[in-house]
């Protein structure tokens, strides 16, 4: 059923007693064509574009646990496409792009609001970084706007912008494009929109292992039983390692859990999406009220979806010195995401050494934002064998020939991008 | 968090820096004309790592207390820690 005024009117007239199941609960198919192993945001958009641009939709999603219990429900729901490597900064701005037309191509409210993405610096030399920032995306046709002390506090008046500051703020880069999205709308609705297609998304099905002969993968072993498969698709974020390896792949990424903390709600108080430039820590607020902050990775590989109490400590801490009125907010939740953090902070999108094989992940804490571009050109190589131009950089041999691409400048050091 | 330091006792996890997987080992100077045949070797070292989800052999540095690096071998599922050991007799091994 599409969702329209009309359906909501019928529906809110016949006391909403039958609207129908949002998707099917199939049971597996012996064969596909494509089996995606993850059904989070990415394998989710991945089955959505491949049956919407190439037409192939004899497809299985096959998610160990249910939809949205992975880092598509655990991120800080930030989208934005403010890169320094032009290689990130096309990439991240043909998915800001696609969110910004995704409702209407999903039928489903993912709820994005561009109320614009400010970095403040603090020192002459960040204030240089976020000019060249601002001009590397300009020349990509990307908004940037340069903002000083005095347009922060216009644009924030929460933020502490006096000279008495812990450290004191000098000015900002906003990309007025960038927001926020419900991230679960946008696993409801991927998912929605591929099953719609014909796609079968199998929930509480886990993969434990690869049919692979002579160098060809031909389906996989589940929890459900063998399956069948011409092309096999990984895509497990913070598991890549651990599915890779029944593959007898060895990748350049480490496991680290990200936290994200969320306050009780207040009535609206906070209309941009703002980090702070002393240390990392961003904040948003939910449009249940809670302001939603992240920080720092813990600093250690972890498998453990919950995160350690220094580094919750030195985010409030910011939040405190960022906005002094949020210090006397009390926290009511916090959790953890498993990122797969790769030696350069870029992701990668490629085939594998066996064919038929192919992997997406390596994400770090771009994930979120990267759902639409991530599931777009990875339905293209799948479906072409050929890495779609925008992801044509992102491979596994950039580290061996050293085009490897380092937003942050940091060396193979996965714990500090 | 605490990790036992074999020197200091049982201290609190921001006393100390993580340094990453111990389990790689740092390629000997080559003795190669192509360093292109050493590629392989140090492709492994630099970035290629196992990831497990599980018992995790890795340094950490002592940072602010007695200056050691450590090998730990702690779980990443559930951060309990078996075994702490100076990771000053490994290097020794290696070099040798």
């Amino acid at each position: 059923m599409r969702y329209s005024a009309r359906s909501l009117l019928r529906n809110a007239l016949s006391g909403q007693k039958h609207w129908p199941k949002v998707w099917r609960e199939p049971e597996p198919k012996p064969a596909y064509d494509v089996i995606i192993v993850g059904g989070g945001g990415h394998g989710l958009a991945t089955a959505h574009y491949l049956a919407r641009n190439h037409g192939i939709t004899n497809v299985a999603v096959l998610e160990k646990g249910y939809l949205g219990n992975g880092n598509i429900g655990r991120n800080t729901t930030i989208v934005r496409s403010n890169y320094l490597c032009p290689a990130n900064i096309a990439f991240n701005d043909h998915s800001l792009k696609l969110w910004e037309n995704l409702s209407s191509e999903l039928n489903y409210n993912v709820m994005l609001s561009q109320r614009g993405v400010l970095n403040v610096f603090h020192t002459p030399a960040q204030r240089d970084a976020a000019i060249r920032r601002g001009n590397a995306m300009a020349l990509q046709g990307v908004d940037a706007v340069l903002l000083d002390r005095k347009d922060v506090k216009k644009l924030v008046p929460i933020i502490d912008t006096s000279a008495k500051a812990r450290f004191p703020i000098m000015g900002g880069l906003l990309q007025p494009r960038g927001g926020s999205v419900r991230h679960d709308a946008v696993a409801w609705g991927y998912a929605r929109s591929a099953d719609a297609q014909g796609i079968d998304v199998i929930q509480n099905c886990e993969v434990t292992g690869f049919t692979i002969e002579n160098g060809k993968v031909l389906g996989v072993q589940t929890s459900l039983g063998a399956i069948k498969a011409k092309k096999v698709a990984i895509c497990v974020a913070g598991r890549s390692s651990l599915v890779g390896a029944m593959a007898g792949l060895r990748l350049p990424i480490e496991s680290h859990v990200l936290q994200s903390y969320v306050t009780e709600p207040v009535k609206p108080i906070l209309d941009t999406v703002v980090s702070f430039g002393a240390a990392h820590f961003a904040v948003v607020q939910s449009d249940k009220g809670g302001l939603v902050f992240n920080g720092d990775l813990d600093g250690y590989n972890s498998y453990a979806q919950r995160g350690n109490m220094q580094t919750l400590t030195s985010a409030a801490a910011c939040a405190a010195s960022f906005m002094p009125c949020f210090g006397r907010l009390r926290m009511l939740r916090h959790w953890g995401g498993i990122n797969d953090m790769t030696m350069d902070g870029s992701p990668i999108i490629t085939k594998t050494p066996v064919k038929g094989l192919y992997f997406n992940g390596g994400w770090c804490y771009g994930g979120f934002k990267g759902t639409p571009a991530s599931g777009w050109t990875y339905a293209h190589l799948i479906a072409n064998d050929q890495p779609h131009d925008l992801a044509a950089k992102f491979t596994l041999s950039r580290f061996e020939t050293g085009l490897t691409l380092n937003e942050s400048g940091h060396g193979p050091m996965p714990g500090e991008h | 968090m605490l990790i036992d330091c074999p020197w200091c006792g049982e201290r609190p996890l921001h006393e100390f820096t993580y340094g990453g997987d111990a389990n790689t080992t740092r390629p000997l100077e080559s003795t190669n004309k192509d360093p292109g045949e050493d590629l392989a070797a140090w492709m492994d070292h630099v970035y290629l790592r196992a990831n497990p989800a599980g018992p995790h052999k890795e340094y950490w540095h002592h940072v602010s207390g007695c200056r050691s690096w450590l090998i730990v071998t702690r779980d990443t599922t559930t951060h309990i820690i078996d075994q702490v050991a100076f990771a000053a007799p490994r290097a020794k091994e290696v070099q040798e």
